[in-house]
């Protein structure tokens, strides 16, 4: 089974990161990959569990591998301004606002979190594999501006807990009162300062908690004990497509702008950021291809950069696909000619050589019923 | 899911399937516990057509979970007799008892020399230990 190898344990890589709760990823039996520079785990029990005990009833994921990044100074807004996509003077104290981080071109460096923590000072939640060049590109246009722009990552180990029932697990079991949807907190969880975020990437309500890495393995037994079920990236990443959210470096790249991601949103070009003009453009020419979730017609998993025909030509590729375990068929996201990136169109998806029916779908794939749409 | 095993009567290939030796000219092919396992669930077997011809050492089918894809490579040459039809709607059962209820294809043997070149259980268990 020579693609197997893709899945199997490698010989570990020295340099491979680990979070502060790798320990506890261990004796739990987790399954530990590569993942952006990190040991992560990608599952525990398995994915189709996982994935279902976020839809019912609560799961915890450990993504302190993401990257914090705080901007401070009387000039944080005018650089935020700059440098995001979203309208960040519309950022109340105490908010938190989705945008994407563009280049020159108006092509997706990354797509991020930006939490206002204080007057002037700010908190962007990044992709691990974007860190370290988010930094840079962040540190390059901070020059003209009055402004301190620093790594906190060290600072910080990250808990998304998401479910039906997250929230009031969390707030029972750490003793702390959370902030509501797309708010974040300052609160305190074992006497430490903490940031409790009404955010997610699930489609499901739930916090995400940015805490002291050295309560993170005291916190995350608090949890467990609670009954909330330990979740592996796997499940993030069925979780994420069922609810339609982008994934950087699937559905968001440096080579497409925010417009054909169906990210115009969260772009407000009035704001003159940078990579504004070009999405403009986007905006108002309209853009050849556009991202569009679709759902495969009986047998099949489509799977990243599957193309996709109608008829004998190829119209797009799949950017992101799956098993779906709430829907228990394939599923996916592909960038597909405009014309066809509508509900109702019918595709087909070379999958391996065989060609497999699908449906172009409307956001989201699968709707909670407990939960609001969100990014 | 089922515990960790290799079962002493069936001949291994290095690519984590096995073969079950019915008589000299058929056999029973399917992917080992620790194939599975690393595959995770399966929800998906894309088996072959009855009938089909399949060269050792290649691919004959597909066996997917969540995440992943995997090819299945035969560990003997011959044509498909029978396709374990359940799997289509209960392909869990490939990770629940992969070498019985899990099994995926009953083949007529065109080549039962090969065998020589499968691993026993002991050797197959050795060269799990070296991954």
């Amino acid at each position: 089974m020579p693609e197997l190898s893709n899945t199997l344990p490698r010989v570990t890589d020295e340099a491979l990161r680990r979070t502060p709760l790798y320990e506890r990823h261990a004796e739990l039996g987790a399954k530990l990959v590569p993942f952006a520079g990190w040991e992560m785990p990608v599952q525990y029990e398995g994915v189709r569990e996982e994935h279902s005990a976020v839809r019912t009833h609560a799961g915890v994921f450990d993504v302190s591998h993401m990257g914090e990044v705080e901007v401070e100074g009387p000039g944080a807004l005018a650089y935020l301004q700059r440098v995001l996509s979203n309208d960040v003077a519309a950022l109340e104290l105490g908010g938190a606002q989705y945008s994407c981080l563009c280049n020159e071109d108006g092509g997706v460096l990354d797509d991020l979190y930006a939490y206002r923590l204080g007057g002037d000072r700010y908190l962007l939640v990044t992709n691990s594999a974007n860190h370290a060049s988010d930094l840079a590109w962040l540190g390059r246009w901070s020059r003209n501006f009055d402004v301190a722009v620093r790594d906190v990552a060290e600072r910080y180990a990250m808990l998304a807990v998401q479910g039906p029932h997250a929230r009031s697990i969390v707030s029972g079991a750490l003793g702390i009162e959370l902030p509501p949807r797309v708010r974040v907190a300052t609160v305190r969880i074992g006497k430490r300062p903490a940031l409790a975020c009404g955010t997610g990437y699930t489609g499901e309500d739930g916090v995400e908690l940015l805490i002291d890495p050295e309560i993170a393995p005291a916190i995350w037994a608090e949890l467990l004990d609670a009954g909330v079920v330990p979740c592996g990236l796997g499940a993030r990443d069925t979780l994420r497509l069922e609810a339609c959210f982008p994934l950087h470096g699937n559905e968001l790249t440096a080579e497409r702008s925010p417009i054909e991601a169906g990210l115009g949103w969260c772009c407000k070009e009035a704001t003159g950021f940078v990579g504004s003009e070009p999405i403009a453009r986007a905006r108002a020419e309209g853009t050849a291809e556009r991202l569009a979730p679709f759902k495969i017609e009986g047998a099949g998993i489509p799977r990243q950069g599957n193309p996709v025909l109608s008829g004998d030509a190829e119209v797009g590729v799949v950017s992101s696909g799956s098993f779906s375990p709430s829907l228990e068929i394939g599923i996916g996201m592909a960038y597909l000619r405009s014309d066809l990136a509508e509900p109702g169109a019918e595709v087909e998806i070379d999958v391996r050589g065989k060609r497999r029916a699908a449906q172009v779908a409307s956001k989201p794939l699968y709707a909670s019923p407990t939960s609001r749409k969100e990014n | 899911m089922s515990d960790a095993g290799y079962p002493e009567e069936l001949l291994y290939h290095d690519q984590h399937d096995w073969a079950r030796l019915e008589g000299d000219e058929h056999a029973v092919f399917g992917i080992t516990w620790y194939a599975q396992d690393n595959l995770g669930e399966v929800v998906f077997f894309d088996p072959p057509e009855a009938g089909a011809t399949i060269d050792k050492d290649a691919s004959y089918a597909e066996v997917e979970s969540v995440k992943a894809v995997s090819d299945v490579i035969a560990p003997l040459s011959g044509e498909i007799v029978e396709v374990n039809e359940a799997l289509a709607d209960t392909p869990e059962r490939i990770n629940e008892d992969p070498y019985g209820d899990g099994w995926l294809v009953r083949v007529r043997l065109t080549a039962p020399a090969e065998t020589e070149s499968l691993l026993a259980a002991e050797e197959y268990r050795k060269l799990l230990e070296k991954q």
